[in-house]
């Protein structure tokens, strides 16, 4: 053989980099190639979905209603600690929701009642440009979906959500059956067996029901709502001049969170 | 050889160790396993794909499932028979095939196999 | 090489042996964390980065601070620091392996890391922080291992090892860069939204690595017979000096930014870290110490006669040491995410378990680093033979 055994290795070596980095050249520089030879159907094009809350049609009873509803959908448990806390939708104080608008000469009736908050699915999401794995991403209509199969618990999305939108499993959410004081909290879990779990080490986050609208069904903290009052909670496509949403926003005043960020969130609250 | 007693006898007890788990079960052989087919599984008769194919390759295709529904929004599977069917491991394949511990759990433990799908995907309650 | 890392005397052997023992302790602590989950720490939903990050942030620094050394001795000409170069490349590799495994240890899932491989995310910080310092860890191996190698043998290293040695110049500054945009691009947290943190976060890793190094070179002269040299010395102290009074001053510059604005995002979390905020204060006595040290470290390094003094010098590097880790590896993360996006104060500390894993990996990087020290110290002891 005319090859000495170091340069043997050196080929040896260098050849196994090129084809171990193959893969990943293929999607530095042509992303989605590989994943694109799989079957896709287009995704709801032209979509951008939305959702507008009137905090004036709502209460505290109709928002413990809207929470429990997204949280028995979702199998998300009650830890029964801030600290380690899941939450989808919930309420917060006006203080809280907008932090800075509060002035002390605001009446009783804003000061103490609540918002509901949720994922805002930005058109311009921070958190999207920050996975480093794409286990969160923005879809075509809008969403900012979740990928558990994916998440390596990093919780850079976390950080980078400016809302606080997001939570952690710490632990094994499944452990609410197994411990005795959790077991109290959460009597019927899982409550919904045609939904997964999350397991230890992901983020999770509301993503607006999307296997309900898959099925046609609108968001479930939605359907609560409309049992109890109609249009407390709007939700549709913004990139249809026709929807409801759109309506609403055109015959009142809406705010959003924080949109001196720049995220442009697409929940809207009409105060 | 050079320190030859201390070589052989390690080699003897090494190898000896190394095959210990073949020795030890000789004659032995694990039972096969033997799935079963839940009433509901053997009226159906056909699965989303032919049963040498989910056989072989069943975890390929729940792969290929929850990247499609998850990532592309593709919830639903074409059999080749024309039957639609809503691409869920809990609320579709568990549908048919709801006795977990008689069915998957056969193979998986015959083969040491622990697929972490059920950390999330919810098991329906087996009767005893 | 690596045979002169298997003979030693006795303080080597039962130093090495006492670093496996916290080790063993921290394995055995990451062990319980991976079983239970990250619960087992004190981070919570407000507080989603802690210990561990932090002490990533401070050793990239730590790590990114070879180029000090290098720098100079490349660019400049400056020959003396040809003695201690291979000191700073074995720093930066014990300091990036620390950062890799305190990476790993926080993370909710570590065993899919590899996706952060498989579905390259271009648009993430984080995906380029694992490139560059995976590279720069792959520069300071080669080149440092190589250069030492030479040494041996009494021949100049090739062409390859000197062009890899420049390009780890502009790369060490990229590793620091990086990981301050980790943090200087979210838009939340307003804390860290600022031009100045790239800035920032070099100036503390080069008074913070020189530091640590001078103390490490100190120790040498002390156990062995390898004598780094007194102009080194000299010269990485000018070096301290000058990135300390950058650091502060960058630091006062924030503090002018917040408080002459009266902007209540950019003051809140100055206010959480010095003198508490809607009751939670944990943090005040430690920044306090921080901002102590800091000016000691400042006069002892200004002050020409007890820069000088090798002894003084010690106690100046470490209230750098000190100082630094206090404001990056504690006030930086958590004051980050303090006030939360809600603008109210969770309290956050490490757990035992946490700190134990963070000593556990501390320890280990600083075996690693005794092991390459020891072949370098005695292959120059050897040269010198």
């Amino acid at each position: 053989m005319g090859l000495d055994r170091r340069n043997f290795l050196k080929i040896a070596g260098l050849s196994a980099l090129f084809g171990l980095g193959g893969k990943a050249a293929v999607d530095i520089f042509a992303p989605g190639e590989l994943e694109a030879s799989m079957e896709a159907v287009p995704l709801t094009e032209g979509k951008r979905w939305a959702m507008v809350i009137d905090i004036q049609k709502m209460d505290e009873e109709l928002m413990n209603k809207v929470t429990k509803a997204c949280h028995r959908e979702h199998n998300v448990p009650d830890l029964g600690n801030p600290k380690e806390e899941i939450k989808w939708i919930w309420k917060e104080d006006y203080e809280h929701s907008f932090p800075g608008q509060q002035h002390h000469y605001i009446g009783d009736d804003f000061k103490q009642g609540s918002f509901l908050l949720l994922c805002n699915h930005c058109s311009n999401p921070p958190c999207c440009r920050v996975c480093p794995t794409q286990a969160t991403w923005q879809r075509e209509d809008g969403i900012v979906m979740m990928d558990q199969h994916r998440c390596i618990g990093c919780r850079f999305c976390m950080a980078a959500c400016p809302f606080g939108a997001r939570s952690f499993n710490w632990g094994d959410p499944r452990r609410v059956l197994r411990k005795e004081d959790l077991k109290k909290l959460n009597p019927d879990y899982p409550t919904n067996r045609d939904y997964p779990t999350r397991s230890k080490g992901v983020v999770e986050k509301c993503t607006f029901c999307a296997e309900r609208l898959a099925k046609g069904q609108i968001p479930a903290c939605v359907e609560a709502a409309n049992k109890v009052k109609e249009n407390a909670l709007t939700f549709g496509d913004l990139a249809d001049p026709d929807s409801d949403v759109r309506a609403v926003l055109r015959k009142h005043y809406s705010i959003r969170r924080k949109p001196e960020l720049g995220t442009e969130p697409n929940v809207f609250y009409i105060v | 050889m050079y320190d030859g007693g201390k070589i052989i006898t390690g080699l003897i007890i090494g190898i000896g160790l190394f095959l210990f788990p073949f020795y030890y079960n000789a004659g032995k052989a694990a039972k096969a396993p033997d799935p079963e087919l839940t009433p509901k599984a053997k009226e159906a008769k056909v699965c989303v794909m032919e049963k040498a194919y989910m056989t072989a390759n069943h975890f390929s295709l729940l792969d290929e499932w929850r990247h499609t529904v998850v990532r592309d929004s593709n919830r639903y599977f074409t059999a080749e028979n024309g039957k639609v069917y809503y691409k869920s491991l809990q609320v579709t394949c568990l549908d048919c095939h709801s006795n977990k511990s008689k069915f998957c759990d056969q193979c998986h433990n015959y083969m040491d196999v622990n697929p972490y799908c059920w950390d999330c995907h919810i098991v329906p309650e087996e009767k005893k | 090489m690596l045979e002169t890392a298997l003979k030693g005397r006795q303080i080597y052997w039962g130093w090495l042996i006492f670093l496996l023992a916290l080790i063993g302790a921290g394995l055995g602590c990451y062990i319980y964390q991976f079983h239970e989950g990250l619960r087992i720490t004190g981070m919570g939903r407000d507080v989603s980065w802690g210990f561990y990050i932090a002490q990533l942030t401070y050793l990239v620094g730590v790590a990114a601070s070879g180029v000090m050394v290098v720098l100079p001795y490349y660019i400049h000409d400056y020959k003396a620091f040809g003695k201690i170069t291979v000191l700073g490349e074995f720093l930066a590799i014990s300091a990036i392996v620390m950062c890799g495994l305190f990476v790993f240890v926080d993370l909710g899932n570590p065993v899919r890391v590899m996706n952060i491989i498989m579905y390259p995310s271009p648009r993430s910080i984080l995906f380029w922080d694992m490139i560059v310092l995976n590279t720069y860890l792959l520069l300071n191996l080669f080149v440092g291992w190589n250069a030492l190698s030479a040494e041996r043998k009494g021949v100049k290293y090739g062409k390859v090892v000197k062009t890899l040695a420049y390009i780890s110049i502009p790369w060490a500054f990229s590793i620091h860069t990086v990981t301050a945009f980790l943090y200087a691009g979210l838009p939340g947290r307003h804390y860290w939204l600022t031009a100045i943190m790239a800035a920032r976060f070099l100036s503390s890793a080069f008074c913070s690595g020189p530091a640590l190094l001078i103390l490490l070179c100190l120790i040498v002269r002390r156990v062995t017979s390898f004598d780094p040299g007194k102009e080194q010395i000299r010269t990485l102290s000018g070096i301290v000096a000058y990135a300390m009074i950058l650091n502060v001053f960058f630091f006062l510059l924030e503090l002018f930014t917040a408080f002459y604005s009266q902007i209540p995002g950019h003051m809140h979390t100055f206010e959480f870290l010095f003198a508490g905020l809607e009751g939670h204060g944990r943090l005040v006595p430690w920044m306090w110490t921080a901002t102590g040290f800091a000016i000691i470290s400042l006069i002892l390094l200004i002050v020409p006669a007890t820069r000088r003094n090798e002894d003084t010098l010690a106690v100046a590097c470490a209230s750098v040491i000190i100082a630094t880790w206090i404001d990056k590896g504690l006030g930086l993360i958590i004051g980050g995410f303090t006030p939360n996006p809600f603008d109210r104060v969770t309290d956050y500390w490490p757990t035992a378990p946490e700190v134990m894993i963070t000593i556990g990996i501390y320890a280990l990087g600083f075996f690693i680093l005794t092991v390459f020290y020891k072949i370098a110290v005695s292959v120059k002891e050897e040269v010198v033979a």
